[in-house]
């Protein structure tokens, strides 16, 4: 038991914290813009397995990394599109289109996978980079600022997503989509194209949270590689309180509570791995539990825009 | 008896007066979405440099072909009613159950340990005391998101699926630990699979030599049994009115969490069901990847029957013959069966986007029956 609290072992589990914090940020901001706008897309898991399949089969005939990128936002803002006809245009139920969605992203990019690729084979994902002066900085140095392109991306992401929802108009038309949207149509704000905007921003984010993971994270694409991360990202937005900032803890208490678990296993501490595993997920339902009595959830989150209704 | 006449266009005189015109028009809106997805299916191929007529060929081939395909088909159809009945009471009250794979997972590893611990008891007594006790393993995995709901307001579509998660690594732990077969720990193979069964706890099989059990006749008794739950019986009646209008339902004096929270435990009983059987009719042991998905294809199924308990029943046939005829194509002509995963999700998103239309026909047909009524 001494070992796991050893300086080593804490920077490790930071350091990994921190590099798996990277496709739940991408993810879950995206989500969150979607969701204030008044979209529950559910179907993250299956736009961030399209996005990490675009980006992993770009770079693995290509060597461009940023080609790769490139794919997985294009790859991101077609699924959105489809999922805003959906549920936006024809109104379906969001839940279920969603889910929808999800089974449609796993079948696709599984036979894209077997029909193109075939075999597990890995890239050359995105290299660390040490930042300047900071990353000589010892410990934080290497917790904070030693890693690949893509992580720095995510945290800069945070500070962003909250600039645009909080000081610009483009947020607050998002917001007034999502909080009341006949009285944002009644002052000239076009709902539904908010929403198609919101969406597919969503979608293109969860495409570079797939690609954060298979040219960046892992360099490899394989049958769901999410393994139901993008679910995880779903429930880190109700978590986050739909707020960038709470986003961003949400997503390092689960990153490192699963970078914990990941050196409890290496380590071999006599704890079964399973339990381990578990936690994140029992985590996400206390919490959830506890944060849904707050009711800051969106208005309209979940309620197809109709002109004309009340 | 307020809402139901608000919702539902007075009925004529003659009490068994069935609308050939409605039911057609529901019968046509799945079908549709299956041939939209299809197609879109057969470009995808194109695409990929695939002959969409050479898999679909193998794929009908492979699930409408031969007895054997007939009986697997049927086999897998069992396990997709049972979850889509569920999903028929849960989408009924306007309840998103998506915890189907873990639901499943309780009842089999319920399934497993009772009749296990219980291997004394006379086949009379064990069979029915395992299906009832798998049952209720569901449905306390379904109703831990549907306390939830009902009493802290909690989203049960995020609540589900990380029940999910907790009821994977759950039987990952006992498969592991008390539930592995003492003859894979003392061989020292540690497979992840549990003893076998005792035999008097497996459902009979209906054909020798084929998969197919009695499981298969039990699944469509219970949908019978769930129609009638759902439209002739106050509680069934209840649910249904919290999922057509929350609000008035409220008006109306029904108790709208209470009804969410049972919708969302029954679905979990019926998800458990079909982890029951899927261990005492198919394999006689708990398996690592016993759901098959079927917590999803299920949702697949219960949508495409029209979220009806009897459109549920052709509906899970048709998707348990084409899960079948996928493992076949990828044998016979290496296409990969994961596209008829990506069929499955076309077929969702065909149907909940066709809804708008199913809307705007009943409302049609609402006020032509309105303006009729007036004529009298």
């Amino acid at each position: 038991m001494e070992e796991i609290f050893s300086t080593v072992v804490i920077v490790g589990i930071l350091t990994s914290a921190i590099r798996l914090a990277t496709p739940y940020l991408f993810a879950s901001i995206g989500e969150t813009f979607s969701q204030l706008s008044g979209v529950l897309n559910l179907g993250v898991d299956g736009i961030m397995l399209m996005g990490a399949f675009a980006a992993f089969f770009v770079v693995l005939n290509t060597d461009n990394l940023w080609l790769g990128v490139l794919a997985a936002l294009i790859v991101g803002l077609l699924m959105g599109l489809l999922m805003s006809v959906i549920s936006v245009t024809l109104k379906a139920e969001q839940g279920i289109s969603g889910i929808g969605l999800y089974m449609f992203g796993l079948g696709l990019s599984s036979l894209l996978f077997k029909v193109t690729v075939g075999t597990v084979k890995t890239v050359e994902g995105f290299q660390p980079i040490k930042i300047p002066v900071l990353g000589d900085i010892p410990i934080i140095g290497e917790i904070f600022f030693n890693h690949n392109v893509m992580v720095y991306m995510a945290f800069l992401l945070v500070p962003l997503a909250w600039w645009v929802l909080e000081k610009t108009t483009w947020g607050l038309r998002i917001k007034a989509a999502g909080q009341n949207p006949a009285a944002a149509d009644s002052l000239g704000v076009n709902v539904n194209r908010v929403r198609y905007m919101s969406v597919c921003l969503g979608a293109m984010l969860a495409g570079l949270a797939g690609a954060s993971l298979s040219i960046a994270l892992v360099n490899l694409f394989q049958e769901n590689l999410t393994a139901g991360m993008g679910f995880i990202a779903v429930a880190l937005v109700y978590f986050g309180g739909w707020k960038p900032k709470g986003i961003l803890g949400g997503a390092l208490l689960f990153s490192t509570v699963s970078a914990f678990q990941l050196w409890v296993q290496v380590l071999g501490v006599n704890i079964p791995s399973d339990v381990a595993v578990m936690l994140p997920y029992l985590l996400t339902i206390v919490a959830l539990a506890f944060t849904m009595n707050r009711a800051q959830q969106p208005a309209s989150l979940n309620v197809p825009f109709q002109r004309g209704e009340s | 008896m307020t809402i139901e006449t608000a919702v539902v266009p007075p009925r004529s005189p003659r009490r068994f007066n069935i609308d050939w015109a409605d039911i057609l028009f529901r019968i046509s809106v799945p079908i549709l979405a299956m041939l939209a997805a299809l197609l879109v299916g057969a470009v995808m191929l194109l695409l990929l440099d695939v002959n969409p007529f050479v898999a679909y060929a193998a794929l009908l081939e492979g699930a409408f072909g031969s007895v054997s395909s007939i009986t697997q088909s049927l086999v897998k159809a069992t396990p997709l009613l049972l979850v889509g009945l569920g999903i028929c009471i849960a989408f009924r009250a306007s309840v998103i159950n998506i915890g189907g794979e873990g639901q499943i997972i309780l009842g089999a590893l319920m399934a497993t340990w009772f009749s296990l611990q219980f291997r004394t008891w006379p086949g009379w007594l064990l069979l029915p005391a395992t299906i009832i006790m798998s049952f209720m393993a569901g449905a306390a995995w379904g109703f831990i998101p549907g306390i939830l709901k009902a009493r802290l307001r909690v989203n049960e579509i995020l609540t589900t699926i990380m029940m999910n998660f907790i009821a994977l690594q759950l039987m990952n732990l006992l498969l592991r630990g008390p539930l592995m077969d003492p003859e894979s720990v003392s061989a020292g193979t540690f497979l992840a699979k549990s003893e076998r069964l005792p035999e008097q706890v497996w459902l009979a099989r209906l054909i020798p030599q084929t998969l197919l059990h009695t499981g298969m006749i039990f699944a469509v008794v219970l949908a019978v049994v769930v129609f009638i739950f759902l439209w002739r019986t106050t509680i069934g009646y209840r649910i249904r009115a919290v999922g057509l209008n929350p609000h008035a339902a409220r008006y109306a004096g029904i108790k709208v969490p209470f009804y969410q929270a049972l919708s969302l435990t029954l679905a979990g009983g019926f998800a458990g069901l079909a982890g029951s059987v899927e261990v005492i009719g198919v394999h006689h042991r708990l398996l690592e990847g016993i759901t098959s998905g079927y917590g999803f294809s299920g949702i697949v199924a219960a949508l495409f029957g029209g979220l009806h308990p009897l459109g549920t029943i052709p509906a899970s046939y048709l998707f348990g013959s084409l899960l079948v005829g996928a493992d076949k194509m990828q044998r016979a002509v290496q296409v990969p069966s994961a596209l008829v995963d990506t069929i499955m999700g076309l077929v969702v998103l065909f149907v909940v986007g066709s809804a708008v239309l199913t809307r705007q026909w009943s409302a049609r047909r609402l006020a032509a029956a309105a303006k009729g009524q007036e004529v009298k």
